[in-house]
């Protein structure tokens, strides 16, 4: 197609500067080199460096638990929230459940604090606030996942199940609930990486003691982008990858929008 | 007593009564059929018997026990979806296990049953696939084995030929009347197809906005429609207004827009006076040429005005002088004749004064 090249040429600049940039992050991750200017050579060296941080272990440790509890919790409330918003057609609770993921998340980031300041007190900000503050957040993806599942199914499915003798339970049990665990399993993933690489919300609730890798990359480049950084975004950027592979894997059409 | 009894039932949604005072037996084994035009409530029915909806007024009973208040899983009603509603991530032999499992039976069991149901609906070789490996009628089948396998009292199908080809639809046909002979379990069968209607039933009842016009054999109600829409609905006929001129003991006689006098067969609700419509299948219809000498005294003079020539019959259009369109159906069993008449041939069309039938409004 002849006509079409300068969208082509359009594309390939959108997403070369997407792309680029994040490529350079990682080659730059195995530069010999202090200096982020040119190529030295190849190095494992701040990978090593990275393993014997201290700070940055306890950073990777706290962002692993709050996400693997926080995407946990989540995906529970989430799945009952869109199923439920799917069986029932509430009014309020879409609005409810959905807010939090169209809200600027600056807005629910200052909004939490205010509120966990002024109901616990300031030294109430923990590792447990910011587990409450991305479960508000990452509920809201789940719910969205499962209903839009939900609403692509045969309803006729789930009144067969109790035409041939299933209890409510039971239809639940063996019939709805493995057709939507692939949504399930995709909105899990969602919130996995939604909440390992929050920035903004988890600054605000963090208070000071809790540092996330986020944190901790944040607080070291305010001094110098270093090798050691390039390095653990390079593995953030691959654990997310992981995640979102999978999640399209096992629930194709997730990544369309809805 | 019946198996299942249906007393004045109501359905309403908001304003409009989807099923209105229907009341109706079903016999035990019997292949009961509803019938009629979409809209007319057959769905909504079936889902009250199924136990998804319940009734506004009125009571429905199995076995002489009131159903209302039990919940579909424990009825012993199961229904085939014109969707078939396969279990999607259920093997086929799992999908004919599910309500075999549900009423808890053993394990040895419910793998002898499965395969003994698999046989008859001939899926042997399919108990380890997929539905979405399966053709149309085949998930068909699997239905209809998941339906039958746990033997319920009642087995409600719901356009369940809906979604075939013509060709495999007649199919089928043939071999549900073979599985419900088979099984012996009773069927209440939904459709608006009425050529279906009449092949598959013991009774039909025919259903329109909600109630039940007329419910007999198929043969009553093909050959003695109650009504103008009975009659219109079910099979093609000819209908013409006509009023009564006498009504003898034996005989009517009729006036027939178009015609003139018609002589029909008695009908109790008939009077002198009373207005009408005439209706008469094109199969009862003789069509001849115009030369030859009036045999019958329904006889009448015309020219043809169209034909459609199907195949294993021709259907022609026969304009009668005094302005009447007449279909009559002539077979085309004479080896190497495609047709009798051309267009714009003048004919005669006659028929019996025993046949036809005077409809009251
Ligand atoms: N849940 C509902 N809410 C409102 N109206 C309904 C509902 N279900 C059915 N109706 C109405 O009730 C009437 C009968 O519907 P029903 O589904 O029983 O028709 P049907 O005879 O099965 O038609 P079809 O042959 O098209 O399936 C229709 O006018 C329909 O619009
Ligand atoms: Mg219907």
């Amino acid at each position: 197609m002849r006509r079409a090249w300068w969208l082509w040429a359009g594309a390939i600049a959108v997403y070369a500067f997407l792309y680029v940039p994040l490529a350079v992050v990682v080659a730059f991750s195995f530069n010999d080199s202090r200096l982020n200017a040119e190529w030295v050579g190849f190095t494992l060296n701040w990978y090593k460096t990275l393993l014997a941080d201290e700070a940055m272990l306890q950073a990777a440790f706290n962002s692993l638990l709050i996400a693997v509890v926080a995407s946990a919790v989540a995906t529970v409330l989430g799945t009952m929230a869109g199923i439920a918003m799917h069986r029932w057609k509430p009014k309020l609770l879409p609005f409810m459940v959905l807010t939090p993921v169209a809200m600027p998340e600056i807005l629910l980031g200052v909004s939490l604090l205010v509120f966990f300041i002024t109901a616990f007190g300031q030294e109430s900000l923990s590792l447990l606030t910011v587990v409450l503050a991305h479960i508000t957040f990452c509920l809201g993806f789940v719910a969205i996942i499962v209903r839009s599942r939900l609403a692509g199914m045969d309803e006729s499915l789930f009144e067969a199940a109790r035409d041939l003798g299933a209890t409510p339970w039971q239809t639940f049990r063996l019939v709805t609930l493995p057709l939507i665990m692939p949504g399930i399993i995709a909105g899990a993933l969602m919130a996995f990486t939604l909440s390992i690489d929050d920035f903004v919300i988890t600054f605000f609730t963090s208070g000071v003691g809790v540092k996330t890798l986020p944190l901790q990359i944040y607080s070291m480049i305010k001094v110098a982008v270093t090798p050691e950084v390039n390095a653990v975004s390079t593995l953030l950027m691959l654990i997310t990858l992981a995640m979102i592979a999978i999640a399209s894997r096992l629930a194709p059409g997730v990544l369309k929008a809805h | 007593m019946a198996l299942l009894e249906i007393r004045n039932v109501t359905r309403r949604y908001g304003d409009l009564a989807a099923v209105c005072d229907v009341s109706l037996d079903v016999e035990q084994g019997e292949f009961f059929t509803l019938l009629g035009p979409s809209g007319c409530g057959k769905t909504t029915l079936l889902r009250m018997i199924a136990g998804f909806e319940a009734p506004d007024a009125g009571r429905i009973l199995l076995d002489g026990k009131d159903l209302a208040g039990t919940p579909p899983e424990q009825r012993p009603v199961h229904t085939v979806f014109q969707s078939y509603a396969l279990f999607p991530h259920m093997t086929v032999a799992q999908n004919i296990a599910f309500p075999l499992r549900m009423a808890g039976r053993p394990t040895e069991e419910i793998s002898r049953r499965v395969g003994e149901t698999l046989e008859l609906v001939h899926l042997g070789d399919k108990a380890h696939q997929y539905p979405h490996e399966l053709s149309g009628g085949q998930k068909q089948r699997v239905a209809l084995a998941r339906g039958l396998v746990n033997r319920p009292r009642l087995l409600l199908l719901d356009e369940p030929l809906g979604a075939l080809d013509a060709k495999l639809r007649e199919e089928m046909q043939l071999e549900l009347i073979k599985l419900q002979k088979e099984v012996g379990v009773t069927f209440v069968f939904v459709t608006h197809a009425q050529a279906e209607a009449l092949a598959l039933s013991h009774r039909i009842a025919v259903l329109r906005d909600g109630r039940v016009e007329q419910m007999d054999e198929p043969s009553r109600i093909y050959g003695f429609p109650k009504n103008r829409f009975v009659a219109d609905f079910i099979g093609s006929i000819n209908l013409l207004d006509a009023e009564v001129i006498e009504a003898a003991s034996g005989h009517l006689r009729l006036s027939v827009a178009g015609l003139g006098e018609v002589i029909a067969p008695h009908a109790a609700a008939a009077g002198a006076g009373l207005r009408g419509a005439f209706a008469i299948r094109p199969e009862q219809v003789r069509i001849s040429p115009h030369t030859e000498a009036p045999q019958l005294k329904n006889h009448f003079t015309g020219r043809v005005s169209s034909f459609l020539y199907i195949g294993d019959v021709t259907t022609y259009i026969v304009e009668t002088a005094g302005g009447a369109r007449i279909e009559a159906l002539l077979p085309n069993s004479a080896p190497g004749r495609a047709q009798f008449f051309e267009t714009g041939d003048a004919v005669a069309v006659s028929w019996r004064h025993d046949a036809g039938a005077w409809l009251g409004e």
